[in-house]
């Protein structure tokens, strides 16, 4: 009964790579906001909210798209058992950036509501949860680098409990031009799913999966 | 059985008084921090609680040099310093851990001018709990939570599961927030903020206050730690709307899920009282009085303590819950400040005059942007 990881995805130096297989690449050279449009559009979806997100929402939103695509089972079990686990670094500093801009002359003093709520880092959770009718457990934890210990064992923690059955983790971090997202899947290693594959969810798996094919994360 | 997550020794430091037992004894009299501010940054006035900030260095300077330190910093050292002289404990034990709940942390340095000492990498939240791990020489790296409004509730939910997992002895649960330019101009810009002191649930309402403050408290093992009325946190949960990013959903989904999942986890239908989240803000309020009557608390005698704190944040729930487990603990029902008539359309009981009352249990809620809602309940060991 252990929880099994079913899926992880990338996204760093303009690639998106599910299961350490590539799915977009995007021209290196573009920065992330054009990048995050053309992964985005790759998909086919039509979701317009996405192009009013701030840029580490994007990201986090980019990167669970391909993974629900890539596991549609995983959000089979019901958005009220499925919990948003997620961390970074820099929390939403660049859109706190943007706003610290925008009141920093009183001759140009245009606080925006539209950026406003962007500076709090859980409203990636909260966007994820809108496009997929996710209700269950959230939690958004800051750390200086993406702690496995931390985020493997709390999410066990309320997978024992019986209201979370599968969980979307990771680290989504943002901040001037540099950006990188892992996240992956934990679901039960019970029930109809054919997850003989799938590794359990432990710090050592995802200490082998974080870095996979990539550098140090 | 999984070990009781018992609630020891805690500390609140507020423009209402420097630990618990004045905050406590502040708001039983029906003392409210909140004031008309004139300020460099807005040409409005608002109304908020803030720190005097000559009385936090006096009070501050066994501690350390102030102007080594934000404001945040001094006043969530105050906190945590304090509940581990009270407790006896160590964060130099490995067996301890120190959870840190901010929304904004030191985000004012973004704003700060040229002079200020204090280096501008200390706006990452990791390098400022850093600070806090070096100065308490802790043996485990400090977790921070930055979720919302419910950051500070949901900390204890989240130090709850590690604590009963048996993965510490005690954990440290702390958090705070100041009032800055940069979270005026945000809730300005929103609407959100009342010029007056706030109203929660009340037909009249106008938005909310900001306040500051930090707070901590020990989540322990240590039955012997819990005082001579203990304390346990037997529920908590949380939940996400999936309706908008700023706005709550009209129905209470989120908040009720959170609810019913700390209600059973308990094992209760209902409690002495509710320690609401009453923002004061239109739609905030009224969803929780939906969410409420959902949930089959129509009945229960219900707070929100904003009218004396106004809305600090992400020490908010973790203040909210501290102060609620004072309420169990000396059976006083705490009057819900601002209120005078019904202004919203599910049934709550809201708490018109502060008295005494037997108490076992009671409910914190918290809810915030992002569509994120927690509820906690905290039990009397004898009444389980």
């Amino acid at each position: 009964m252990k929880p099994v990881i079913s899926s992880f995805c990338h996204v760093k130096n303009n690639t998106v790579r599910v299961d350490a297989e590539s799915q977009f690449e995007g021209d290196p050279l573009l920065p992330f906001p054009e990048f995050a449009s053309s992964a985005f559009r790759h998909l086919g979806v039509a979701y317009p909210k996405f192009f009013k997100m701030d840029n580490l929402s994007k990201l986090a939103l980019i990167a669970s798209e391909y993974l629900f695509r890539a596991d549609p089972a995983f959000l089979a079990v019901g958005g009220e058992n499925t919990g948003i686990v997620l961390s970074n670094y820099a929390s939403s500093l660049e859109s706190d950036r943007i706003h610290a801009a925008s009141i920093a002359s009183k001759q140009a003093y245009f606080p925006s509501p539209s950026v406003f709520v962007y500076t709090l880092p859980n409203i990636m959770i909260g966007e994820i949860s809108i496009r997929n009718r996710i209700t269950g457990e959230n939690a958004f934890f800051v750390t200086p680098f993406f702690n496995t210990n931390l985020i493997v064992s709390y999410v066990n923690l309320l997978l024992e409990e019986e209201r979370t059955k599968a969980c979307l983790c990771g680290w989504v971090e943002l901040d001037g031009p540099a950006y990188e997202a892992f996240l992956y899947l934990v679901v039960p290693s019970s029930g109809t799913r054919k997850n003989s594959n799938f590794s359990e969810h432990s710090t050592d798996n995802i200490n082998l999966l974080k870095n996979l094919g990539f550098g140090i994360l | 059985m999984k070990i009781p997550a018992y609630i020891g020794p805690d500390s609140i430091f507020s423009p209402l008084g420097f630990g618990t037992e004045t905050n406590f004894s502040g708001i039983v009299s029906g003392r409210s921090a909140l004031g008309l501010i004139q300020s460099a940054y807005s040409a409005n006035p608002f109304c908020a609680s803030l720190f005097d900030e000559t009385i936090i260095d006096d009070i501050f300077e066994p501690l350390g040099k102030p102007s080594d330190f934000t404001r945040l910093e001094k006043i969530s050292i105050m906190a945590v310093a304090s509940v581990l002289k009270q407790s006896g404990i160590s964060l130099s034990d490995n067996r301890t851990l120190l959870i840190y709940s901010t929304t904004k942390g030191n985000v004012n340095l973004l704003e700060l001018d040229a002079s200020s000492e204090i280096p501008e990498n200390r706006v990452y939240l990791p390098v400022f709990t850093r600070l806090l791990g070096d100065y308490f020489n802790c043996a485990n790296e400090p977790v921070i939570v930055s979720n919302a409004c419910i950051s500070g509730l949901l900390s204890m939910v989240i130090a709850r599961r590690m604590l009963r997992a048996g993965n510490y002895d005690h954990i440290i649960v702390a958090g705070g927030d100041i009032v800055s330019e940069f979270t005026v101009s945000g809730f300005r810009s929103f609407n959100a903020m009342s010029d007056e002191p706030c109203r929660p649930y009340d037909a009249s309402r106008k938005g909310i206050n900001l306040g500051e403050a930090a707070a901590a408290v020990v989540l322990t093992r240590d039955r012997s730690l819990a005082g001579t009325v203990p304390v346990v946190m037997t529920g908590g949960a949380s939940a996400n709307d999936a309706n908008h990013i700023s706005g709550p959903s009209r129905d209470g989904q989120g908040l009720f899920l959170a609810l019913e999942a700390a209600k059973l986890e308990a094992g209760i239908t209902t409690a002495g009282f509710i320690s609401a989240h009453g923002t004061a803000t239109e739609f905030n309020d009224e969803m929780e009085s939906i969410a409420f009557s959902r949930s089959g608390l129509s009945d229960v005698p219900l707070h929100s303590l904003k009218g004396y704190f106004g809305h600090t944040l992400g020490a908010a729930g973790l203040l909210e819950s501290i102060l609620g487990v004072h309420s169990l603990k000396t059976g006083k029902l705490i009057a819900s400040a601002g209120f005078r008539e019904k202004g919203v359309s599910g049934n709550i009981n809201v708490i018109r005059e502060t008295g005494n009352c037997s108490l076992n249990s009671f409910i914190k809620t918290a809810s915030g942007f992002g569509g994120c809602n927690a509820a906690a309940v905290f039990t009397k060991e004898d009444a389980e």
